[in-house]
């Protein structure tokens, strides 16, 4: 077993080895401008482009047309929503999201409210950070021209009713946006079944390279059209100026065949493994809690929070094994996640969190050491912390009258 | 964000780490911070004839609040009240080499040792009107 170890496979994922095999050749050898419409070197990669285009939309159920590329997630967050706004703004200016979305969608909500130009409504989340398609429902005015749900969270792996959304959508001739970055590629996503008009996603965190990412667009029932937030010669039917990236793409491609080849193995094989994780750390620490729904979650994921002790220092402890927190403390804010607080996790508890995200190269070994690992540095932390020694004493800590700083 | 090596000294081998016994005598003790920031320190200094003879902490916190506390307890060791009182935090930034983002946790023991002193000086006023 080699140290450290990846378990943070939210953030990213490892590039698949096939999808470096695949790239290759379109360095140096395949370099030609898929826009190039007069020679062999464009047609090649042209013809490359469109592989991998067909490749990305059969793992999503979209036609290949539907496949805007963009640079990212990020990026197809800003287009959708704001590409939206501007394209159907005679219409209306409000809009609907959640409040754990990611901040790609949650900034970009925020930046066009402040610039005056959309009101937004952030609904809220049930405990285990669920959006409730009745909410969506009674949120919807005659001004409503966008609901933007995501599908899985990133941070506690909640998965959405997003097809319930998309149907409450549909009914009401709203456009609906779903942020599937945390998703596809790890459970079966069908824009079609789901009624998903625009759909955010990204190669890198389904073990493709990074930088290239895709906006789906759909092209009937309804005809989708966007303002361009980028401009030039006019690529992506229009909506995403820019040369394609054309090596980036063909991985891209590459890692959505793998993952539709493999999701069924792979997310069982992930779930066991996460399960496994969950129930040792659980089991072995007392008064350590499960964030996010216990069922209806991402595969990999695992959000735990350990009372009394701070989330940073555990991941310090922890300094061979890749994590993520929730804790504030590398902010200068002092606040902790918001996802967590949207689902009413109390502040202390967010600063507690752990979120180990479990992928494709990641072996039983690997999740052995983790769980030794993870009850003896919570074991030391707890030994070390005021707040444990108190409530070992019969202290509640809610009475005590703390000097805020 | 890197640690320096002596955070990373300080968390993997705590100074002092503990709490003196309820009944011992000369204990003063400083809690500061809240849960709902991050940070909690407990310090405490055991005072015989003006001198802090012995220091312990426990905290909740960043590495880097571990550190500050842990190296706090070092340098009350075998200081006077006075000489303690004089302890900056600026001092403990510049020992640990604190980013800037980590100088609250500084600041936190700062106050924590402020904290511990009044404490320990209200216990021995108390006494003192106590017998009078």
């Amino acid at each position: 077993m080699k140290l450290p170890i990846f378990l943070d496979n939210h953030s990213t994922t490892p590039m698949d080895p096939h999808v470096l095999d695949a790239m290759l050749p379109y360095f140096v050898e395949k370099f030609g401008n898929a826009a190039s419409r007069n020679h062999a070197f464009g047609w090649e990669a042209e013809e490359a482009v469109d592989q991998a285009r067909k490749q990305i939309a059969k793992l999503i159920n979209a036609d290949s047309k539907e496949i805007v590329f963009t640079s990212g997630a990020t990026e197809s967050d800003n287009l959708a929503v704001k590409g939206v706004l501007e394209m159907y703004k005679e219409k209306g200016t409000h809009i609907i999201t959640s409040s754990t979305e990611h901040r790609a969608v949650l900034d970009t909500a925020k930046s066009l409210e402040a610039k005056g130009l959309a009101t937004v409504t952030y609904l809220p989340v049930d405990k285990y950070g669920m959006v409730n398609p009745d909410d969506v429902r009674s949120a919807i005015t005659d001004k409503t021209i966008l609901i933007s749900v995501m599908l899985a969270n990133n941070e506690i792996g909640t998965i959405n009713p997003v097809q319930e959304i998309g149907k409450i959508a549909k009914a009401k001739g709203i456009l609906f946006h779903c942020d599937a970055t945390q998703g596809v590629g790890k459970i079966p996503v069908d824009v079609q079944a789901m009624g998903i008009d625009l759909m955010s996603f990204t190669a890198h965190k389904m073990y493709g390279p990074k930088g290239v990412g895709a906006l789906y667009v759909r092209k009937k029932n309804p005809r989708v059209r966007l303002v361009a937030q980028i401009d030039g010669g006019g690529h992506e039917r229009g909506m995403r100026s820019g040369t394609l990236p054309v090596p980036l793409i063909v991985g891209f491609g590459k890692a959505c065949e793998l993952c539709e080849q493999n999701m069924a193995a792979e997310s069982a094989r992930l779930t066991a493994m996460r399960n496994r994780l969950q129930a040792a750390i659980m089991e072995g620490l007392e008064e350590s809690y499960l964030n996010g729904h216990p069922t209806n979650r991402l595969p990999g994921n695992l959000n735990i929070s350990f009372a009394y002790v701070e989330g940073e220092s555990l991941l310090m402890g922890m300094k061979d094994i890749a994590l993520s927190s929730g804790s504030a403390c590398t902010s200068a804010t002092l606040e902790p996640s918001y996802v967590l607080r949207a689902l009413g996790v109390g502040v202390e508890l967010a600063h507690s969190s752990i979120r180990f995200g479990l992928g494709r190269f990641n072996t039983d070994e690997e999740i052995d050491y983790t769980i030794k690992k993870v009850i003896e540095i919570v074991t030391k932390l707890r030994e070390m912390s005021p707040l444990y020694e108190m409530a070992k004493e019969g202290v509640d800590l809610k009475s005590v009258q703390w000097a805020a700083h | 964000m890197a640690y320096s090596d002596k955070v990373v000294d300080h968390f993997n081998n705590p100074r002092n780490m503990g709490s003196f016994k309820k009944d011992e005598e000369g204990i003063g003790t400083g809690m500061v911070g809240a849960p709902e920031c991050g940070d909690v320190m407990k310090l405490q200094i055991k005072v015989q004839n003006d001198t802090i003879v012995d220091a312990k902490f426990k905290t909740f916190g960043c590495g880097s609040a571990i550190a500050s506390s842990s190296l706090a307890t070092e340098w009350l060791k075998g200081k006077t009240i006075e000489e303690a009182q004089q302890i900056k935090n600026t001092d403990i930034v510049q020992e640990l080499n604190l980013p800037p983002v980590k100088i609250h946790c500084s600041v936190l023991a700062e106050d924590a040792i402020k904290a511990a002193l009044a404490d320990y000086q209200k216990k021995v006023g108390d006494k003192t009107e106590a017998a009078t």
